[in-house]
């Protein structure tokens, strides 16, 4: 048991690599609230795209949402990564990163979004264009804050997701949390760093994880 | 940027002649790999579930432990303490092990809670009238309550299958010999993005028939609002 505790939680190595596993986790939020507020909007268009119904246009919607869906973000990273430099677009990694992040997840917002909008009665619209609101308005008054409450639990279950995506990052060497705690793991033999980062990725998505179900059982209690 | 640069970096016919082989063979493991954990993540999730319905106080408490510690950890990272922190303690295992392990617990957890809401989601009458036939208790479960509950949770299980899947490709994190092993290992041997072409189109002709057919399970077995 005491091998156990020197190897998985050790308070020397705790100690010697907090502030660097703290820097870490501040990459790891910082990419987050760089993508999550990015991913939302861009979902949010995406669906408004969609509620227009031109034929040729929700296609493409679909098919942009479907080829993100099929496509592993791993892999998209990669490629962004690997083959950004050949056509000659050297962004740095922070950008490159945040972009295959969002690309992957404006179509998962995407898709939230326009399940949501789709599933209010048509009626709803109706009437409120006949009271003489324009098209923006009912999309702003009526529809929008219905479809957002009831999507809130996908949404905040999609955002916890995207939270936990930002590890992909460390496959390319960006300075986050699981990047920081392999590091320290390398320099110190010891499993200790990459337990400690388990231990806040918890922290921080624990309690999204618990009000998503919460939510979540809530709606199934009142159907 | 011109158009034959494009091509040669990009879709370069004699590297994609010579690494298709290796994307091939990744793409096998990548298949086998999904379906493991498809197989293995669904029935312990789906245990889970029907342990959990026996409403025994202790057991409940660990098993909504599990799926929200689970739920809440990235998949990288559990692929990583499996396969970097547990040989410290004297348990190694293959980096395939590891991954299949480590999505297996992954897809456990979110099966677990789409299955238990799909049960209680079954009106309690369909129990009790069970039940007052004469069925057992596991009788009800498996004749009656399952059946209606996993049609209710079609759609969100294929979307989680599908990510889950998706998952595999992390497995190239701790060198399984997977399609983005062999497309990265490939493009940087070559020095030619092409394999990590061949690597994206090889899991678009995986992923999309799954997409596909999930739209359709969604439509077909959409929740009743």
């Amino acid at each position: 048991m005491d091998q156990i505790l020197q190897v998985f939680l050790n308070p020397a190595i705790v100690e010697r690599f907090w502030p660097f596993l703290l820097r870490g986790f501040g990459m790891t939020v910082l990419l987050s609230a760089a993508v999550v507020p990015l991913g939302v909007a861009s979902g949010l268009g995406v669906a408004l795209l969609y509620s227009l119904h031109r034929r040729g246009l929700n296609w493409l919607v679909i098919a942009y949402v479907d080829f993100f869906r099929a496509f592993p973000p791993l892999v998209l990273l990669l490629f962004l990564y690997g083959g950004l430099p050949f056509l000659g677009l050297d962004l740095p990694l922070f950008a490159t990163v945040a972009l295959a992040f969002l690309l992957n997840n404006s179509a998962y917002y995407g898709e939230i979004f326009r399940a949501g909008i789709e599933s209010l009665p048509p009626g709803q619209a109706e009437a409120a264009r006949s009271t003489g609101l324009t098209r923006w308005q009912t999309l702003r008054w009526v529809i929008l804050p219905q479809a957002v409450r009831n999507l809130l639990p996908d949404l905040i279950s999609n955002t916890v997701e995207v939270v936990k995506l930002t590890t992909l990052a460390s496959v390319v060497g960006f300075s986050e949390l699981l990047n920081n705690a392999r590091n320290a793991q390398a320099l110190t033999y010891n499993a200790t760093p990459v337990v400690a980062a388990a231990v806040l990725y918890l922290a921080l998505l624990w309690p999204l994880v618990r009000l998503v179900s919460r939510l979540e059982h809530r709606s199934i209690a009142v159907r | 940027m011109d158009l034959h640069r494009l091509v040669y970096s990009f879709f370069n016919g004699e590297i994609a002649a010579h690494y298709w082989p290796d994307i091939a063979r990744g793409f096998g493991v990548t298949t086998l790999l999904g379906l493991a954990v498809i197989a293995t993540g669904l029935a312990a999730g789906l245990a889970l579930a029907v342990a959990r319905s026996f409403h025994l106080r202790a057991a409940s408490l660990l098993i909504v432990i599990y799926a929200d510690a689970l739920r809440a950890l990235p998949p990288l990272v559990v692929i990583i303490v499996l396969f970097f922190a547990f040989p410290y303690i004297g348990v190694s295992m293959s980096a395939f092990t590891a991954t299949w392990l480590a999505l297996s617990m992954v897809l456990a957890a979110f099966a677990e809670e789409i299955f238990w809401a799909g049960i209680l989601a079954v009106p309690r009458g369909q129990t009790e009238a069970a039940r007052s036939t004469g069925l057992s208790r596991l009788q009800t479960l498996v004749h009656v309550v399952l059946p209606q509950a996993v049609r209710i949770t079609l759609p969100p299980l294929t979307n989680r299958m599908i990510a889950i899947t998706k998952g595999t490709a992390l497995g190239s994190v701790v060198a399984v010999h997977e399609i983005i092993y062999y497309a990265s290992s490939g493009a940087s041997e070559a020095g030619n993005p092409t394999p990590l072409t061949l690597g994206a189109f090889a899991y678009l002709v995986l992923f999309i028939p799954v997409v596909a057919v999930s739209r359709w399970v969604e439509t077909r077995f959409a929740w009743k609002r």
